[in-house]
């Protein structure tokens, strides 16, 4: 008798406890309510696409997380910017249909589309610009906010026109006007950034499932023109293998960035399977700590420089895909010149410098973060440099928690290797003497200035002369820009091949 | 009896106490700034200064501590760090998931390792018992990811009959939510089988050697139903025992399970807010995963006084 009563309590705690876990793992919900959804496996339907990605965002409010997943979902999808960037590296019209400068390159007016409206109903008005702008300013507080903090005064002329003046000139302004924090967003602050996004995009956010996916539904009324995919479900593996995987069992439909380019070779000749290669604005540097010694002497530099042979890296750690450049300027930048003939290979006078400056010595400590390229690279890099006569030490350090506070902070390191994957990073990497490169060249930050608050031409010819006066001086080394790599099921067209931007653009994408 | 439940409620609370201070402090000695690493590379000095005041990382590390305990025993599981929303939503639904994958694998074990376990104690001596045994012992060898990896290539990639990897909700669509359960739950439940299969087939063979059995065989049971009636009952208390401490094993081997099959979990939960260092988000997780362990063992203390009587009155 007992164990009846034992067991009927114990089978209806396990069924309540079923019945309970019925919705295990849906995460948070999006606003525009996750009915039927059309095959969570994702690649179901014609209009269904599944794109497989590796870094999930922590927080869905970009305004105070830092990091590159948050665009990549939302930027240009659910959030629309006044300009865009196009596939050359060139500003586009989007939300401000034309715009004109001042004579002074003080004030800009923008023309802004008059059909453009949010998810919530209201429409886009040039009110909201002027609210988007502020706020950046006063609201948000990641450190790229740096970037509005030249503009002195926006004001809505009428519901279309737009007017911002800049305390100086600024050719970066622009430019920035493309990236995140340019992201229009409702002055009637109907969302809830963090798990509720409300923009003028094609499409509308509809789901997050945390360490799953995030989906987004179609815009019904966007502006412009329609998306192919009615939803779109951004999936995310840690594992390179998983996301592999995916595609070859077909749950996904588009590796949207190719973590093993080793892998790419299942994929190759296979007539179900398309490679897309392209750029970035990825420069996978390797640092040298200018502060100190040895690195605060240029021939100690000038002996890395030739002690590495990029042909052989780039070919041994990352299956020879990506772009080799002699400077930090991926080649989508306006001012890009290869610049690798400044310090081409030559062991024999990387031999000879290291002799000269007794660079042997003392065990140089290159301390790289545990990512897939840093660690692929250092044994490459350690190697080629002991040829030379360098003692190197290589430590592996934890991403993110201890290379951010070892490296990054502390600048308690001579040799490190990262990739910088934020566009037009140079100013920010290298024209900062607090920044952990060290970097203090008067010259060259002179330059930096003046190229930002010249003209247009003139910031091509001066952001030139820096580039070439960054790679003369070694203050580091980039051993290759990272290739953009996409797979995808064929049929699928209108990929982002140069991935230049900070978002994953997926209005463009159509199947054949 | 009343007296052996408190002492054993004393135990658990003790273990609490001490699990919860070892969490702390070697959260607390980690390297690495979780304010820092919240606001990304980019951000300034004064920001991420701005946040560890925030959150109450300048503070000394007691008080830290007692403000962490004071509010898990409130059941306020606090906010992340990184994320800036509430813990306890996001524990809860990656248990479910967790949970799901664990009970279903320590369900397979157990309908595998019981009748084989039996069979290999029955036919100790002959080739089939043999036969078992070695498969088992290859079992063991094997850890839970590779099992993953291997089938997933088999089953998955070869074969298509199965998804690679992947979670849908049991209430969304429950087909797609059992064939994704199906290749998860044979990498942990298989190797679970294998340790479990050996510890069944050592507590039948202790059993058939007590003097009631060889009783009930003179007069006249056969084998299986002498060990129905009166060896099961008895054995089941080092498998019960067993079963209890692999819980533990499970659920770490759940962490990197979850990992290969890309399942949303509380493992993967764990790993991502080590990395973070979203230290009240980890000391809420392990002391949460040490309460279930702990709580699970004084359960099994428990259902032993109900398994055996004789223990109602042993210690007096």
């Amino acid at each position: 008798m007992k164990h009846t009563r034992i067991g009927t309590a114990a089978s209806a705690t396990l069924l309540l406890a079923l019945t309970a876990a019925c919705s295990a793992g849906s995460g948070t919900s999006g606003a525009a309510g996750s009915g039927g959804s059309a095959g969570a496996g994702g690649s179901g339907g014609d209009t269904s696409l599944s794109v497989g990605l590796v870094a999930e965002p922590a927080s869905l409010d970009f305004t105070k997380q830092d990091g590159a997943a948050i665009p990549q979902a939302l930027l240009d999808n659910v959030y629309e910017t006044l300009v865009k960037v196009d596939q050359q590296g060139d500003l586009k019209p989007s939300l401000a249909k034309s715009w004109t400068v001042s004579p002074d390159r003080r004030t800009y007016t923008f023309d802004l589309v008059d059909n453009a409206k949010f998810t919530d109903g209201q429409p886009f008005t040039a009110k909201d610009a002027v609210y988007s702008i502020n706020q950046v300013k006063k609201a948000w507080t990641i450190s790229l906010k740096a970037a509005m903090d030249v503009v002195q005064d926006a004001k809505a002329l009428s519901d279309t026109k737009l007017q911002v003046t800049l305390s100086k000139p600024s050719n970066d302004w622009l430019y920035r006007m493309s990236t995140r924090i340019g992201a229009m967003m409702t002055e009637k602050e109907t969302a809830d950034l963090a798990t509720k996004p409300v923009g003028t995009g094609p499409y509308v956010f509809d789901q997050w499932r945390r360490g799953d996916s995030i989906t987004l539904k179609a815009n019904p009324s966007y502006w412009g023109k329609k998306p192919y995919f009615q939803q779109v479900t951004l999936k995310y593996f840690k594992d390179p293998t998983a996301l592999n995987n995916a595609l070859l069992t077909k749950t996904i439909n588009v590796i949207g960035t190719v973590q093993a380019p080793e892998s790419l070779a299942q994929f190759q000749g296979n007539d179900a399977y398309e490679i897309v290669e392209g750029t970035t604005n990825g420069e996978v540097l390797l640092s040298m700590n200018n502060g100190k010694a040895p690195f605060n002497n240029l021939k100690v530099r000038q002996a890395v420089r030739y002690a590495i042979d990029h042909k052989a890296l780039l070919d041994t750690c990352w299956a020879g895909h990506g772009t080799l450049v002699g400077s930090f300027v991926p080649p989508t930048d306006p001012w890009y010149e290869d610049l690798t003939g400044l310090y081409p290979h030559d062991l024999a006078k990387a031999k000879a410098l290291v002799a000269e400056t007794n660079a042997g010595a003392t065990p140089v400590r290159l301390r790289i973060p545990s990512l897939p390229y840093a660690v692929s690279c250092g044994q490459v890099v350690k190697s080629q440099l002991e040829q030379a006569g360098f003692k190197v030490q290589l430590d592996q350090l934890e991403f993110p928690a201890v290379w951010l506070q070892t490296v990054f902070t502390n600048a308690d390191y001579d040799m490190s290797i990262i990739a910088h994957v934020e566009p037009r990073d140079l100013p920010a990497v290298f024209g900062n003497p607090k920044y952990y490169t060290r970097y203090d060249n008067k010259q060259f930050q002179g330059d930096l200035a003046a190229a930002d608050s010249g003209t247009p031409e003139q910031q091509v010819t001066l952001m030139k002369k820096a580039a070439r006066e960054l790679s003369q001086d070694a203050a580091g080394d980039v051993l290759f820009v990272l290739p953009n790599l996409m797979v995808a099921q064929k049929g699928i067209t209108g990929l982002p091949k140069n991935a230049i931007t900070e978002s994953f653009e997926l209005a463009d994408l159509a199947r054949s | 009896m009343l007296l052996q439940i408190l002492r054993r409620t004393a135990t658990l609370v003790v273990s609490l106490v001490v699990s919860s201070v070892l969490v702390f402090v070697f959260m607390a000695l980690l390297p690495g700034d979780p304010a820092r690493v919240a606001l990304g590379v980019n951000a300034s000095e004064a920001s991420v200064a701005q946040l560890r005041e925030q959150f109450g990382l300048d503070r000394p590390l007691v008080a830290q501590y007692l403000s962490w305990v004071g509010g898990f025993l409130h059941f306020d599981l606090g906010t992340s760090y990184v994320s800036r929303v509430a813990i306890a939503p996001q524990i809860v639904d990656r248990l479910q998931v967790t949970l799901w994958l664990v009970v279903c694998s320590m369900i397979l074990a157990l309908v595998i390792a019981v009748p084989f376990g039996t069979l290999m104690a029955l036919r100790q001596r002959r080739p089939s018992g043999f036969v078992l045994s070695a498969l088992s012992q290859a079992g063991v060898a094997v850890p839970a990811f590779l099992a993953g990896i291997l089938l997933v290539t088999v089953f998955a990639v070869k074969l298509q009959w199965l998804p690679a990897n992947g979670w849908t909700p049991p209430n969304e669509d429950p087909v797609q939510f059992l064939r994704q359960l199906v290749l998860p739950v044979l990498s942990l439940g298989l190797v679970q089988a294998a340790v479990l299969t050996r510890y069944v087939r050592s507590a039948i063979l202790d059993v058939q050697r007590e003097d009631y059995i060889r009783t009930a065989r003179a007069k006249g049971l056969g084998p299986m139903q002498a060990l129905r009636r009166h060896g099961f009952r008895n054995a089941a208390i080092p498998v019960v025992t067993v079963l209890a401490l692999q819980l533990a094993t499970l659920l770490i081997g759940a962490v990197v399970v979850e990992r290969v099959f890309v399942i949303p979990g509380l493992g993967s939960l764990l790993l991502d807010q080590v990395a973070n260092r979203d230290l009240i988000f980890v000391q809420d997780i392990v002391m949460l995963l040490v309460l279930a362990v702990l709580l699970v063992n004084f359960v099994v203390d428990l259902l032993y006084l109900v398994i055996d009587p004789r223990l109602k009155v042993a210690t007096r």
